[in-house]
């Protein structure tokens, strides 16, 4: 059985600035596949160019063993994969339903209040405030009405860019907490973070993304207990 | 959003004496309407004469019963009005009317000595209503609260409004002067303004927003016995069509910019491309082109012919970021003026014969209907201009309703998120580009199919008659009345199109005065006359009472009491 998602000798290059060099890696159904690396590494890149929101000069990109290569954004989202971009980019001044619904845009069916019900469900202040405005809302909100809203084109797999960016310890806790939940619901996760410690910790796979190669990859476990990531990520020396 | 001048001390301390304020105000308003306001008797339609008064004499005397009423209504202080508010607005309109008319006395028969006793008595009059205003207390209210009546006498309300308003209309069209208009405008905002300032404008707007149906049939019931109102002049009606011509392509424009918010500085061209069409169609001894088909083929031709140039611009330039939109269409319309103007056979084909363009365009003939001719209904005679008044008017619900219902789509949601982040509309499953192309095209359509009717009732096109300045003016009536709401684009057009032609006196000044109240506009009310909600709130982020009106409308739509949902940010924000 063939990956999820398969992403081979990937180059993106933004004019002559080669941002991702090459990079191959895999995510299986059911796993939570974390992609770290510092400030620049490209992980933002890839994921922009798996979600066809920028053009590969290189490189293949399978999504359930389809090539979505050349496929439209707006047509990838159809397939069942959602991007929760980095920064959270809510919409500011419509309302958190509102924003809500818009994750269900490239939807047709009649399920999409169902998945509100989920989404509501998944962070209960959301509905609480559901008619507030999200630019109004906090950072951890933000993030957690952007996973909702990722989640509303009901995805077989979510791509999280940066989720735990400037969140309080117990935010992120809360955040990653839901990525196990989501998980076990059945959605595969591809995670983009910095803070490796906490990505890793969930993650059932690994690669370490530096200067747009691959550097390292492992399971999520190999990954925290070995040294050079220990070093580079962790601040151990 | 209070709007205290005054220091709370001073408030409290002469506070209660606002009513009597008022009440003197009021009375001497009314008074001033006994005294002469001009010792010239030529100018004005006479303000000379005491104790007889005219024309807007009988103005300030209106001016001084609703501060009458204002007063007496701030000493019996019910809880549900707030008469300061009226107050303010009437005061602050009628010192901005009496110094209007002052000044125009002195203007007109050279000197400021000729202004009589009447203006400023007057003037004591509107700064003592403005005194008072500011000096009483605030009541907040909430219309929501008020009683609700039985639909029929919403209905009843609702019709009443409507024929008063005809009447209005009727009667500021057939003021002459262009000083004595002016008056009357400045006096109508200032005595609705007051009436309605109270309270009873929210209360208006909330049965309205409760029959909108009734209302919206109402409303083009006006519009469509404003003709028969017009005793078969033509003069009237000729702005009339104007204005409807002018408005109906500022909203297909504004689907354009204010829904999908795309700036288009050349949107004159597609109105020009339609009427060019029609023109060439249309069986003028100076058309170019031998085919002579009916007219409704002829409106969907120039339609389409517009939407396939709005799909050549849109297509390569969409994509990019929204800068080059601008700059494109600004080209766009500079080049298609540069076309018509060239395209006279000797350089290239003869299509529009150049700088004369097509003059002798026939009235149109629909199912044996002459459009040249007065037709008499029920005893009154309906005049050329009238016959065109009724197809635009046509045309404009056909552009009404496409707003809407685009609006309220599935496609209108994504232009939101369109407008609010593109990119992460993007990475939601929104075709961006696909919506844009569609906005574009779409406007383009609709100003095409206006130009051909345009066409006909001009009788002739040329190339002066779509300039830059005229998509400018499109785009203004647009922001002026307000981005992505029909009636804002619906006032806004009619101000910008109505008033030059009724200020025959300031026309030279036209663009000086249109250039001063954009910058006005942008100052204290850069989201429009009649914004919508969403918009305001792009400009007042911060803004706490507003984003609380949107989130009791929202939780309305689902039928909650705001009330029952106590989030803690509403309770800290107080
Ligand atoms: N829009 C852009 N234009 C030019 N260079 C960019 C752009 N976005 C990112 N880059 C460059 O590409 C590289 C990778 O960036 P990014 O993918 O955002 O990294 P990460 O998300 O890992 O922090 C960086 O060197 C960055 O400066
Ligand atoms: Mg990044």
């Amino acid at each position: 059985m063939s990956a999820m998602l398969e992403v081979k000798d990937l180059e993106v290059a933004y004019g002559k600035i080669k941002a991702v060099k090459g990079i191959s890696f895999d995510v299986n159904e059911g796993e939570v596949v974390s992609l770290i690396g510092t400030n620049g590494a490209g992980k933002t890149t890839t994921l922009r160019t798996i979600s066809g929101l920028l053009r590969p000069t290189s490189g293949s990109i399978r999504f359930k063993g389809k090539d979505i290569t050349t496929v439209e954004a707006h047509d990838i989202v159809q397939l069942g994969l959602a991007h929760s971009p980095e920064g959270r980019r809510i919409f500011p001044r419509l309302t958190v339903e509102e924003n809500l619904y818009l994750g269900a845009f490239a939807r047709k069916d009649k399920g999409i209040d169902a998945d509100l019900e989920a989404a509501y469900e998944l962070f209960p202040i959301l509905r609480e405030r559901r008619a507030q405005p999200a630019g109004t809302f906090s950072g951890g909100e933000q993030q957690m009405l952007a996973m909702g809203r990722a989640m509303m084109s009901r995805p077989q797999l979510l791509m999280l860019d940066e989720p735990s960016m400037g969140l309080s310890p117990i935010m992120m806790k809360r955040i990653m907490t839901t990525v196990t939940t989501l998980q076990q619901q059945g959605t595969t996760i591809l995670l983009v973070e910095q803070n490796a410690q906490a990505a890793l910790k969930r993650a059932t796979k690994g690669y370490v993304l530096e200067v747009g190669s691959i550097v390292l990859s492992g399971t999520g476990a190999e990954l925290l207990s070995s040294d050079d990531v220990r070093k580079a990520y962790l601040g151990e020396d | 959003m209070s709007r205290r001048i005054l220091p709370d001390s001073v408030r409290a301390t002469h506070g209660p004496k606002a009513p009597w304020l008022a009440l003197a105000g009021g009375i001497l308003f009314l008074l001033s309407g006994l005294l002469s306001w001009s010792y010239d008797d030529r100018i004005l339609g006479d303000l000379s004469i005491r104790f007889y008064p005219a024309g807007i004499q009988l103005y300030a005397m209106l001016f001084g019963v609703i501060g009458v009423i204002l007063a007496v209504l701030l000493l019996r202080r019910p809880p549900w009005l707030s008469p300061a508010r009226g107050l303010r607005i009437l005061g602050t309109t009628g010192i901005v009317f009496v110094v209007w008319i002052i000044a125009s006395v002195a203007y007109q028969s050279g000197g400021l000595i000729n202004a009589n006793e009447g203006g400023w008595v007057a003037l004591v009059g509107a700064v003592l209503l403005t005194l008072a205003g500011h000096l009483s207390p605030e009541v907040d209210i909430d219309v929501r609260r008020w009683p609700r009546l039985s639909s029929t006498l919403e209905i009843v309300i609702i019709v009443v409004l409507m024929a008063i308003l005809l009447f209005t209309v009727a009667y500021t069209l057939d003021i002459q002067d262009g000083v004595i208009f002016a008056s009357f405008l400045i006096a109508l905002i200032g005595l609705a303004g007051g009436l309605l300032g109270t309270g009873f404008g929210g209360y208006l707007g909330f049965i309205g927003a409760n029959n909108r149906r009734p209302l919206l049939l109402a409303a083009f019931l006006v519009a469509f016995l404003f003709p028969f109102t017009q005793d078969g002049s033509d003069a009237n009606m000729s702005i009339a069509t104007q204005v409807l011509i002018f408005a109906t392509t500022a909203l297909g424009l504004n689907i354009v910019v204010g829904l999908a918010g795309l700036l288009d500085l050349g949107y004159i061209a597609f109105l020009g491309t339609g009427a060019y069409v029609a023109a060439m169609l249309s069986s003028s001894g100076f058309a170019t082109i031998g085919w002579k088909p009916p007219f409704v083929v002829v409106m969907l031709i120039g339609a389409a012919t517009a939407a396939t140039f709005g799909l050549i611009i849109g297509s390569p330039t969409l994509r990019v970021s929204g800068d080059y939109l601008a700059i494109v269409t600004l080209g766009f319309g500079e080049i298609f003026r540069l076309a018509m103007f060239n395209l006279d056979g000797n350089n290239g084909p003869d299509l529009t014969n150049g700088p004369n363009g097509i003059p002798a365009i026939p009235d149109l003939e629909l199912l044996g209907f002459d459009f040249g001719e007065v037709h008499t209904v029920a005893g009154i005679p309906l005049g050329r201009f009238s016959n065109y008044y009724f197809v635009l008017l046509l045309l404009l619900m056909f552009v009404m309703l496409v707003f809407t219902r685009l609006n309220n789509s599935r496609i209108g949601r994504g232009w939101v998120a369109i407008r609010e982040d593109e990119r992460a509309a993007e990475a939601m499953g929104v075709n961006t580009f696909g919506l844009k192309l569609l906005a574009f095209s779409v406007g383009a359509f609709l100003a095409g199919l206006a130009g051909t009717i345009k066409a006909h009732q001009d009788t002739s096109v040329s190339p002066d008659q779509y300039v830059f300045l005229e998509s400018a003016f499109l785009l203004s009536a647009v922001v002026l009345g307000g981005m992505g709401t029909v009636v804002g684009v619906l006032v806004g057009a009619t101000i910008l199109k109505l008033l030059p032609e009724k200020l025959r006196e300031v026309n030279d000044y036209r663009l000086l005065v249109f250039g001063l109240l954009l910058v006005v506009m942008m100052r204290f009310r850069p989201e429009g006359l009649v914004p919508s909600k969403r918009r305001q709130l792009e400009f007042h982020e911060e803004d706490q009472e507003l984003s609380e009106l949107l989130q009791a409308e929202h939780l309305q739509a689902e039928h909650l009491d705001p009330e029952q949902l106590e989030p803690e940010h509403l309770q800290g924000a107080k």
